[in-house]
């Protein structure tokens, strides 16, 4: 089955060789891998879809916490939580097939980014399904997809659920007599995997 | 380049003085500084161009530097250091091939959970990534076999990098760190603080746990056990609890099987330890486990060489799994009760809240199951003009009363070992256990004497593994170091054999071995030997080379195509064990079941 994991890490050179090779040392293949900053600053975050039998999550979860770059995990396939993707799509079309690419789009809430005499860029974001619907549509209308770039998943949860261990980084930085116990023990209390 | 590479200081010689206050260092002072702060005394290594700063600081302070053969030797000091001493061993190698060759060494204490930390050269950082002279990404290279590593390219990072190196290496469930150090960043200079560089408080896996639920869950398993076995692992050295495991032995009347790494973690002699379990355990140990409806596994990891068939393995038994690494926890063998944490620590949470109880009909069962086989004795069998592997090594734990550490290689005497040295005190069994690297004994027997210069340290190795780091006979030699070294000498690569003879028809490829005269090149090094071919001389000699202050060597030839039995078959069930054939009454005289 497919796992989401958002990963939180420190941003440090070298983290996602770390990342990625566990994945291949427990054999296990990454469907998709997005990287970018999170709300905290020197943390980054990693949403990554991942291809494995229900009962590896946890082996997952736990090898990749003995990562020292890794502050925290969540599985968020497991609770409500919002799942998009970007995807960008280069079209053959000329001036009379432009118009019915205009509704396709519409229809897809995707958007005209760009028009070239023979082509035009869409972007549509959403969930996967959405955008591979998309996909199916262009190439059962017999439009030529010249090129396509699709980000991958990016995931956050639904509700008021924030990261603790954010958190708790954020309010040691900001407590200056709190020292690294405090730090210590509020990251250990993020264990606690709802 | 801030400052040029003269050196900072002067007057380095105490320890206390270099960590009391900052000062100026070159990244190369600060290296040995930071070790001599974390209370390093000694250190494995082998100089070259990219660790050259390093070594030329090396002289002003308190560290004793062993001179290797090979870097893996290196590695593998630093591992029988940690593991005879339980403190961080160190190696240091300089950039491309040096650290390349510390590679095995590093999977090596990777693999069995030891605390080791490897500093190599690298290239200066304005060449990096180019391809320079002994150039080599060793990060990169040893990512999935350290628990972390770090390039370091900046002096003022060297002592915060080192310090949490030591840190990381010690903490949870211990392993080995790497720290690469430029050569720029050696011969740099900074303020070097060591009290500023302190790592930030360990961080425990986020994953651990052992509520108070799981606890009382546990305790009505060992309440209401009819036949429980305490499985003991490596990690009871780790945490400590060689105290506590025995405690909970002792007042719940539980035998105690033993993992191939456990084995000096619970007294050989104490009348519940059933001996070690497994592809070469007796008989008696894996039908206790396979019989058993409890089993209460200490610090060990259900590897494939103790549990043989997954499906078949202890069917009856709930399970009951105490360690520190939460990956651990139903990676081969589903438990009914993980206790996730520092096994000393949770067993000392549990036992006053355990009852004792009488564990005396499940230890009579097991009593039987041994049949004439717990008596033997192979010392009361008479001579047949034949020399066993078996004969050597019981000898050797009778004339030493077993006091003393012991590292083997990989191979049938290792297992002989395990079957008939007993080990009575902790760490006093050093082997390569996950890894199962060839070539580890002596090196990690001179790591074991260095870090214990009053233990007696033997060295028990094959002919083939012998070889494949026998040139740290000279770091033996040059170090004037007291080690007794026990060649089983069988002509073959012998447990490939008996695979051979097992499982492929008596094919012999390539595992007849033809070696150098070992005793001759002893002697080419300086150090003492003899050959030994018959039984009778085998006491005379063990007693030879104890009494021979410094290095000696004995080169047994022993009976070239002997088989370790039991042995459980690659896939078979824990149960379905290969026995010795009944025409053959030496080194295994337990009756078939």
């Amino acid at each position: 089955m497919l796992h989401t994991f958002v990963v939180l890490v420190e941003d440090r050179p070298g983290v996602l060789s770390r990342v990625t090779s566990l994945f291949r040392r427990l054999n296990v293949n990454i469907n998709s891998l997005t990287v970018g900053s999170s709300e905290t600053v020197n943390v980054s975050r990693m949403t990554i879809v991942a291809d494995s039998p229900e009962d590896r999550a946890h082996r997952i979860m736990a090898s990749l916490y003995k990562l020292e770059e890794v502050l925290e995990i969540d599985d968020v396939g497991r609770h409500s939580a919002v799942i998009r993707e970007l995807a960008l799509l280069k079209v053959a079309a000329g001036p009379e097939t432009r118009s019915d690419l205009f509704q396709l789009a519409e229809v897809f809430r995707a958007r005209v980014v760009d028009l070239a005499p023979e082509s035009l860029m869409l972007e549509l974001t959403g969930s996967a399904s959405k955008i591979e619907g998309l996909v199916q549509i262009l190439s059962e209308s017999h439009y030529e997809i010249l090129e396509m770039a699709r980000t991958g998943r990016m995931a956050m949860r639904r509700g008021h659920h924030t990261s603790r261990v954010v958190d708790a980084l954020t309010e040691t930085r900001t407590a200056p007599n709190s020292g690294g116990a405090l730090l210590a023990g509020k990251r250990k209390n993020a264990a606690v995997l709802d | 380049m801030s400052d040029s590479g003269k050196s900072a200081s002067s007057n380095l010689s105490a320890a206390d003085a270099i960590t009391s206050q900052p000062t100026r260092l070159t990244g190369a002072e600060a290296i040995w500084a930071t070790m001599v702060g974390e209370g390093v005394r000694d250190v494995f290594g082998y100089p070259g161009g990219a660790i050259l700063p390093a070594y030329d600081a090396l002289r002003k302070f308190p560290l004793r530097h062993i001179l290797v053969r090979h870097e893996q030797g290196a590695a593998h000091m630093a591992d029988g250091y940690a593991r005879a001493s339980g403190r961080v061993g160190v190696a240091v190698s300089t950039s491309g091939p040096g650290a390349t060759n510390l590679v095995t060494g590093i999977a090596n204490a990777m693999m069995d959970s030891v605390p080791i930390v490897c500093v190599s050269g690298q290239v200066s950082s304005k060449v990096l990534g180019t391809d320079a002279f002994q150039e080599v990404d060793i990060t990169g290279i040893t990512l999935p076999i350290t628990k972390h590593n770090f390039l370091v390219n900046r002096t003022e990072d060297i002592a915060p990098a080192l310090r949490e190196a030591f840190l990381i290496a010690k903490s949870g469930r211990p392993g080995p760190v790497l720290v690469d150090v430029t050569k720029d960043a050696q011969q740099n200079s900074a303020i070097f603080d060591f009290a500023a560089a302190a790592p930030p408080p360990y961080r425990p896996h986020p994953m651990l746990g052992a509520e108070s639920a799981s606890i009382r869950e546990a305790l009505e398993l060992l309440r209401t056990a009819q036949r429980p076995v305490i499985l003991a692992g490596h990690g009871i050295l780790h945490s400590g609890a060689f105290e506590q495991v025995r405690t909970l032995a002792e007042r719940a009347q539980i035998p105690v099987a033993c993992t191939l790494l456990g084995l000096s973690a619970f007294p050989a002699s104490h009348p519940l330890n059933l001996g070690m379990m497994g592809m070469h355990g007796e008989s008696w140990v894996n039908h206790a486990i396979q019989q058993a409806d409890l089993l209460i596994a200490c610090g060990m990891r259900f590897d494939d060489r103790v549990t043989g068939s997954l499906a078949t393995y202890a069917p009856k038994a709930k399970k009951i799994h105490i360690e520190i690494d939460p990956a651990e926890i139903n990676k081969n063998v589903r438990v009914d009760v993980p206790l996730v944490g520092d096994l000393k620590q949770i067993l000392e949470t549990l036992l006053p809240l355990m009852a004792d109880r009488d564990g005396s009909a499940w230890l009579g069962t097991i009593s039987s199951m041994k049949g004439n086989a717990s008596v033997r004795d192979i010392q009361q069998l008479p001579d047949d003009g034949h020399l066993y592997a078996a004969h050597v090594i019981n000898d050797i734990w009778h004339e030493t009363n077993g006091n003393a550490i012991v590292a083997t290689d990989v191979g049938q005497h290792q297992m002989w070992e395990a079957q008939y040295f007993k080990h009575e005190e902790p760490r006093s069994l050093i082997t390569s256990g996950g890894l199962g690297t060839m070539g580890f004994a002596l090196p990690a027997a001179i790591g074991a004497k260095v870090a214990c210069p009053e233990k007696e340290v033997w060295v028990i190795a094959g002919d083939g593994g012998f070889q494949m780091t026998s040139p740290e006979l000279a770091t033996i030699a040059q170090e004037d170091l007291d080690i007794n070294i026990a060649i089983v000498n069988n002509g073959y690569l012998g447990m490939v054999r008996q695979w051979q003879e097992f499982f492929y028809e008596k094919n012999y490829q390539s595992t007849p071995l033809r070696s150098p005269d070992f005793v001759k090149l002893a002697d080419a090094h300086g150090v003492r030997g003899a050959h030994v071919r018959k039984r009778a001389e085998v006491i005379e000699t063990v007693e030879a080379a104890r009494s021979h202050r410094g290095a000696f060597l004995i080169d047994f030839h022993v009976e070239q195509e002997d088989s370790v039995y039991p042995m459980i078959p690659t896939g078979a069930a824990l149960h379905e064990m290969i026995r010795r054939p009944s025409n053959n009454p030496l080194v295994e005289t337990a009756t078939e079941r």
